[in-house]
């Protein structure tokens, strides 16, 4: 019996109680529309969330300085000032598994324009390598600052989205002059938008400016020297803050060149708050931070044994955590909507055992013509997978409706998954056959002149 | 030529403990071409022969030829191989397919055929089968919106869709009024005179049984005799053929 007069066959027997047909397959219908919602919608949620990790910088390595301690009192992570902008180079330089690196000092201080002022999230002083850290590099309007501006200190910014529209409010910044600090800098170019970060920080409140115009010229208040308690020497030694005194005052009284005879102080070209360094790719994550932690051991001249005095974190940490949860809320459901499925099975099987007893006859009357157990066998199995193919078609047309509409009321993010909808298929076919299964076997066993005679 | 040749063919059911025998030793052969009437009293066990000799049922004991094949060595499948080639069966209730029309009804023992057909040829040879059974104009009829008579005739056309050359009928005009009858009946010469299909019909009314050639009698599962049907003893005195 060809496959096709078969399905026929099956067609036109459920077409002869449609209402019945409809109602059974109705399990199938909520659980493969269940499933299509659930794995849309999670799809979508899972995009959305990879969207918002590479805009916070895909592939990308955070390495702070380590927790400075005094008299068994610790200060919290960063307080050391083991990091220099060498580091960072010797990063670049000699980790292969490192695409960039760029030195991060951070401030924060009032910016103002004209009769505006704000106060940005950031004040970030870095080397253009930092764009390329964030894939930022496509600016919205002018240019990035160069390493000539770094290396000079020249008093240059790029803002962010939010500055340039608090600040400006519609007016191209471009070539304006704003004042952190009583500072003038002048606005170079303007980043694009990059929205809120998984924590919901607005990542376009920032300036970026060369980290030695902020170390040397704004900041005296980067994190380091805060609650510093073997307080920053770097900028007594350094020449340029005798040129642009930190206004900040001395917590410790002024050494004297005697005293500093005597207790000389390691000298460091210049501590910075943070390196961002991003990877070749997601694979080459955990090679990165071997090679960069061995870098660093052997330049700070640590012995086997002795603890790190940095730490290296990667982004990679965080995404894991929220896919997790994304992934067992998915999961979750989709566990409740196969549960669906399998009651419809149940109900499946219900109605194709009534089906053959009510054909009974019918059945004896196909054995009488010639038909063969299998014929009978593949007849009800057919019928059986039909009708949950049918279904999981009105099924798949639900979900999907489902998702959509999801996404118009509740603006919830939503992808179409071509590999759900052949899941949904596959699925449906199966329970169609596990479910039809039984009362197919049992027809095709049925005795023809027994099935004759049943009334 | 012999096409059925039974040799001590016994049925005995088993109900628990107790055994009835049904048919108790039949030996008969049916020649090609015959057109054979099975009578007997109610409970004489002539459904139960007709079912094995239509290879719907395995006798307990005995021996039967069908066309020289010794069908006990059969298995199911070559069984219903075997009905579908070369039996045909025409039922008392006619068990036609309800809300099929009469051409899918006549069209459906095609589809367990080996053969592979065409739809244009299916379709073409349940036309034809249906228009000589005088059906043509009713080929989209579904069972409820024909008469008796005219369902009758749809079973007919559809147990010779295969062209097979023994028909069983059970009881065939148990449903039907007797003009009715007649018409189904006369089909039945029509169809053994011209096409050579040899038919066996059960029935209870000797006006039936005397348009058979021979007419088969049987009493508690055993053949009483077996006899040309123009032997008077055959029919009440006094009423025509
Ligand atoms: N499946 C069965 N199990 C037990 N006994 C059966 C079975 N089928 C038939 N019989 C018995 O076999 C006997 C013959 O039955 P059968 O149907 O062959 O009679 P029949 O000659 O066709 O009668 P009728 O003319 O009324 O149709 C009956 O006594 C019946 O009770
Ligand atoms: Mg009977």
């Amino acid at each position: 019996m060809r496959v096709l007069t078969t399905a026929r066959t099956a067609f036109t027997a459920l077409r002869r109680n449609p209402l019945r047909a409809m109602l059974t397959t109705l399990g199938i219908v909520i659980g493969v529309g269940a499933v299509i919602a659930m794995m849309e919608i999670g799809a979508g949620s899972k995009a959305a969330l990879n969207k918002s990790i590479a805009s916070m910088g895909a592939n990308v390595l955070v390495i702070r300085p380590g927790t400075a301690s005094s008299g068994g009192v610790s200060f919290g992570a960063g307080t050391t000032t083991s990091l220099t902008p060498l580091d960072c180079q010797a990063i670049l330089r000699e980790c292969p598994a490192i695409r960039n690196a760029a030195p991060m000092v951070r401030a924060r201080a009032q910016v103002v324009y004209g009769n505006r002022n704000w106060v940005p999230n950031n004040i970030y002083g870095t080397t253009p390598a930092y764009l390329d850290v964030q894939d930022w590099s496509n600016l919205a309007l002018g240019e990035p600052f160069n390493e000539r501006d770094v290396l000079n200190a020249n008093r240059v910014c790029i803002l962010g989205q939010t500055l340039a529209r608090e600040l400006f409010d519609g007016e191209s910044p471009i070539g304006k002059e704003i004042r952190i600090k009583n500072i003038a800098f002048r606005v170079t170019g303007v980043l694009s938008t990059k929205g809120s970060n998984m924590m919901g920080f607005d990542q376009d409140d920032v300036i970026l400016a060369p980290w030695t115009t902020i170390k040397y010229r704004v900041s005296g208040t980067s994190l380091a020297n805060v609650n510093q308690s073997t307080s920053s020497a770097t900028d007594s030694v350094n020449t340029l803050s005798n040129l642009y005194p930190s206004t900040q005052t001395s917590l410790y009284p002024k050494q004297s060149s005697v005293q500093q005879a005597n207790n000389p102080m390691p000298v460091r070209f210049a501590n910075i708050d943070h390196i961002m360094a991003a990877a070749n790719s997601a694979a080459e994550i955990s090679s990165a931070i071997d090679q960069i932690t061995e870098v660093l051991r052997e330049r700070h001249r640590l012995q086997a044994g002795e603890p790190d005095d940095f730490n290296i974190r990667d982004m990679a940490e965080l995404t894991r955590t929220l896919s997790t949860t994304t992934l067992l809320m998915t999961n979750l459901l989709l566990a409740v909507a196969m549960i669906s499925l399998v009651v419809g099975g149940v109900g499946i099987m219900n109605i194709m055992l009534v089906s053959v007893t009510e054909r009974t006859r019918e059945i004896g009357l196909r054995m009488a013509v010639g038909a063969r157990g299998r014929d009978i066998l593949r007849q009800f199995l057919v019928e059986a997978i039909v009708l949950c193919l049918t279904g999981g078609a009105m099924g798949i047309i639900l979900g999907h409706g489902g998702s959509l509409l999801v996404r118009y009321l509740l603006k919830w993010p939503v992808e179409t998954s071509p590999s759900a909808i052949t899941l949904a298929v596959f699925v449906s076919a199966g329970v169609g056959i596990i479910f039809g299964f039984y009362p197919a076997w049992k027809a095709s066993r049925l005795d023809p002149i027994e099935a004759l005679r049943y009334e | 030529m012999e096409l059925i040749k039974l040799h001590g063919i016994e049925k005995t059911y088993q109900m628990g403990d107790i055994s009835v025998p049904v048919l108790k030793g039949i030996s008969l052969t049916i020649q090609q071409g015959e057109l054979v009437a099975l009578t007997g009293s109610s409970g004489s066990g002539k459904s139960t022969l007709m079912n094995i000799l239509g290879c719907l049922d395995r006798p307990s004991a005995g021996e039967y030829w069908l066309d020289g094949v010794a069908t006990s060595q059969l298995s199911t499948d070559e069984r219903a191989l075997l009905r579908n080639r070369k039996l045909g069966f025409v039922f008392q209730s006619f068990n036609l397919l309800a809300r099929t029309s009469a051409l899918e009804n006549v069209a459906m023992p095609l589809s367990y055929t080996a053969e592979h057909l065409s739809d244009g040829e299916i379709k073409k040879r349940a036309t034809e089968m249906l228009g000589r059974v005088g059906l043509a104009d009713r080929l989209n009829h579904h069972p409820s919106q024909l008469s008796g008579g005219q369902q009758q005739r749809v079973a007919i056309a559809r147990a010779l869709i295969n062209h097979p050359p023994v028909l069983f009928a059970d009881e065939p005009t148990g449903n039907l009024d007797s003009r009715t009858s007649e018409e189904v009946l006369q089909m039945f010469e029509r169809l053994n005179r011209e096409d050579g299909i040899t038919i066996i019909m059960v029935t209870h009314d000797p006006k039936v049984a005397a348009h058979a050639r021979q007419i088969i009698r049987m009493d508690d599962g055993l053949i009483q005799n077996s006899a040309p049907a123009s032997f008077p003893a055959q029919q009440p005195p006094g009423e025509p053929s």
